[in-house]
């Protein structure tokens, strides 16, 4: 069992400190917009460091399954479209029933046929593939020709966004069974690919399928589990109450609706970490362990280890899944374009990495942490550039293209952290015991 | 006459890109694959390897055309290649030492180098963006155009115009003698049969005298020249930008792995496989289409299969099947 020791507390308090600092140096607002993006980033690293630190799973596509979160925020809490719904949203559901049907055949075909085996997949895929876009691609046309400007998709189900998260975890565990099934048999580098690949895939069907969640047009103003600032603002109740205390009422209100944002997320990182160190350190999680360490033992034991590595490949994937939902809730709209690798697979792994895989509380710390680091690197990368240009000329080459160059520290710097605790704490700030 | 001109739309839009992109990623598989063949892991660091090559070729590039050197109507590019493959090969070879040779020594479990070459990743795509700046650059000089699809046109007379760029034509030969050179070195030399050795079976290679060490170093220069042509020819033909750069890791790593991990005739396969279906797939059939059929069966549509922005789901689509079929690639490559 993972229990904290003094020197985790300690490393805790550390992080504690950089945040409490940054409400005193720059300002409570920047600290708790900090605070939120940690906590889904822990939340994210818990996933991560599920099908990594517990079962050794290599997976590089997080931010397929952050996307998917996201999609399913749309989906719970956007409003329908009704008239896009009635223009085509059965021939698209038809489309793509269709396309399930060729694929399933195909897989059929593929066990069950006695000769011809290939040229009949083949020709299955064909016809289907073409079946399916003559009804779909129209049905695609009718939906986004509703009205593009504002809505063009058909929108979600209007329920409350916090019934989301939940669901976003189901739409990502449902895409990791999915991948689980064919790509986990891959040996770990080609595992590792697959899954970064299955990602980019992901992405692109966000990205382009306006249908479904408006592409690059986004998704804005989504659902809030939290009150408005101006509603705030306007009740004189709460502004009343915050002038007794001395505050202004403007900085406040929006102070107030992070705080609230803190508190959901707390909850469920709470919850999460909770659920997670019971798994560990139930008989289930020495399995895993077991079988991270020694798959060939852990299978002469009687251990199914594709079982086990499907169950928690979906697990991770489901936790990622959510906290990519709540990332969607914070922010308050859905942007594809925005979704790339080095943000959402690559930050993660080094948080988990850095805060120490295998070890929940290690994972919790170091998405946190990393995530401080990530935003903070910038100021204080051109504080420190200001401070090497201090004594040059104004205007010289060298002198703005290092202010400029400045924005640029943040890969460099996570870069060199990942490397330098790599090769001296290989386990992370708070390793597994 | 029609079946000429569907021919020579093909080849403008299919066919010439889908070559030049193709040899340009089959360098980049090949490094990939010369990494995970002799060093035993996926190296992620790629992609930022040949962003980093293209930004020394360009900057000396700069400097060359600032003291009036250039190439006649070639690139000027090309003669800086050799300054830039030098710079490429330092960085890899201190990054070997900083980073990978601990790990070696340690004899590391394979995925711990590939989440060192996370961190490489992060430190090489930084440095560049540090240095040059995330914007585009435009390197390439010299002569435009080989043909232009208007003279093709004129010369003969037909209604489709084929045009070929200076940089389409250079990357094709540069592949060639790059690859030509390789295959030389690794069938021929010495050295380079101790390395297909020490890839085949390490205990072996070690046992029969093979330095190991000089085996790396080797191996990292010979994967900083790759990298850096791959990059330089790539850079010409679009642009450089080193986010496009990271970006391409994918597909060259769909085609290493297409072509099966460690086995360079794959990877060019591989790379010549992914280019084809991302072109053929993304481009609209429509025109070809036309004047290869009849009248009566023309089509109405645009025939594209799936919209271009599908293009880097396309290779991984493809990446999927092979795997699921073939576990290690067509070429059946190593796993470690």
């Amino acid at each position: 069992m993972n229990t904290l020791k003094p020197r985790d507390l300690a490393l805790f308090a550390f992080v504690v400190v950089l945040f409490v600092g940054t409400g005193f140096v720059q300002s409570w607002n920047v600290s708790l917009t900090i605070l939120n993006m940690g906590l889904i980033s822990a939340i994210m690293a818990l996933g991560v460091n599920m099908q990594w630190g517990y079962a050794g799973l290599f997976n590089v596509g997080i931010m397929g399954f952050v996307a998917l979160g996201g999609l399913g925020a749309v989906l719970v809490s956007a409003p329908p479209v009704g008239e896009a719904w009635s223009a085509g949203g059965l021939r698209l559901l038809g489309g793509l029933l269709l396309g399930a049907a060729t694929v399933v055949a195909a897989i059929m075909a593929h066990s069950r046929l006695p000769r011809f085996k290939g040229l009949g997949v083949v020709a299955i895929l064909l016809v289907g593939f073409f079946a399916f876009r003559a009804v779909f691609d129209a049905g695609v046309e009718a939906v986004e020709a509703v009205n593009p400007a504002v809505s063009g998709y058909l929108g979600g189900l209007g329920l409350p966004i916090v019934l989301s998260w939940p669901v976003g975890g189901l739409l990502a565990a449902g895409a990791a069974w999915l991948i689980g099934k064919t790509a986990l048999g891959l040996r770990s580098d080609y595992l590792a690919i697959a899954t970064l690949g299955i990602a980019e895939i992901i992405i692109a069907i966000l990205k382009n399928e306006d249908w479904l969640a408006r592409g690059v047009k986004n998704v804005i103003g989504l659902d809030r589990p939290v009150p408005y600032e101006i509603d705030l603002q306007n009740s004189a109740s709460f502004v009343d109450r915050m002038q007794g205390w001395g505050f202004d009422p403007v900085t406040a209100s929006s102070i107030t609706v992070k705080l609230g944002y803190s508190a959901l997320f707390l909850i469920v990182l709470a919850i999460l970490i909770w659920l997670a160190q019971a798994a560990l350190a139930s008989p289930w999680g020495r399995m895993m362990r077991a079988i991270r360490d020694n798959e060939v033992a852990a299978e002469a034991m009687g251990k199914d280890v594709t079982r086990r590595h499907l169950q928690i490949f979906v697990l991770g994937s489901a936790v990622v899944g959510l906290a990519g939902a709540m990332m969607t809730t914070l922010d308050g709209q859905l942007t594809p374009g925005t979704y790339q690798p080095l943000r959402y697979t690559f930050l993660v792994w080094v948080m988990v990495i850095v805060g120490g895989s295998g070890n929940n509380w290690g994972a919790v710390l170091g998405g946190f942490l990393v995530w401080w680091l990530w935003v903070q690197v910038e100021p204080i990368g051109a504080l420190l550039m200001q401070g090497i240009t201090a004594g040059m000329a104004d205007g010289t080459w060298l002198k703005t293209h290092l202010l400029d160059a400045a924005a640029h520290m943040r890969l460099l710097t996570m870069g060199i952290i990942l490397l330098l605790v790599l090769r001296f704490s290989p386990k992370g700030l708070i390793p597994e015991r | 006459m029609e079946l000429l001109n569907a021919f020579v739309t093909l080849a403008n839009f299919v066919l010439v890109p889908a070559i030049a992109y193709g040899s340009q990623l089959a360098l980049g598989a090949l490094g990939v694959t010369l990494i995970y063949g002799i060093l035993r892991f996926s190296n992620f660091a790629h992609g930022d390897t040949m962003a980093f090559g293209t930004m020394s070729v360009i900057l000396v590039t700069w400097a060359m055309q600032a003291v009036g050197i250039g190439f006649g109507p070639l690139p000027t590019a090309l003669l800086a290649l050799p300054f830039g493959i030098a710079l490429t090969a330092l960085l890899v070879l201190g990054t070997d030492r900083l980073v990978y040779r601990f790990y070696r020594r340690a004899k590391a479990v394979p995925v711990t180098f590939v989440i060192a070459s996370l961190g490489v990743m992060f430190v090489m795509n930084g440095l560049v963006r540090f240095i040059i700046g995330p914007d585009d650059q435009r390197f390439a000089d010299g002569e435009r155009f080989i043909i232009t699809a208007r003279d093709f046109k004129t010369m003969t007379g037909l209604d489709e115009g084929l045009a070929i760029k200076t940089t389409q034509a250079i990357t094709v030969v540069v592949a060639i003698i790059v690859v030509a050179v390789l295959f030389w070195f690794l069938n021929r030399t010495r050295t380079g049969k101790s390395m297909r050795a020490f890839s085949d079976n390490e205990d072996l290679a070690l046992l029969s005298g093979i330095n190991p060490e000089r085996v790396v170093v080797i191996t990292w220069i010979i994967v900083a020249g790759l990298a850096t042509v791959a990059g330089t020819l790539y850079g010409l033909d679009k642009s450089f930008k080193p986010f496009t750069y990271f970006q391409l890791l994918l597909p060259i790593f769909a085609a290493a792995i297409v072509g099966g991990l460690g086995s360079p005739l794959g990877a060019i396969a591989g790379g010549f496989l992914i280019a084809f279906a991302e072109v053929t797939i993304t481009y609209p059939l429509k025109k070809v289409l036309g004047y290869a059929l009849p009248e009566s069966l023309e089509p109405h549509g645009l025939v594209q299969l799936l919209s271009t922005d599908y293009k880097f789901a396309v290779s991984f689509v493809i990446l999927l099947i092979v795997l699921l079929f073939r576990p290690t690639g067509l070429f059946a490559g190593k796993s470690v």
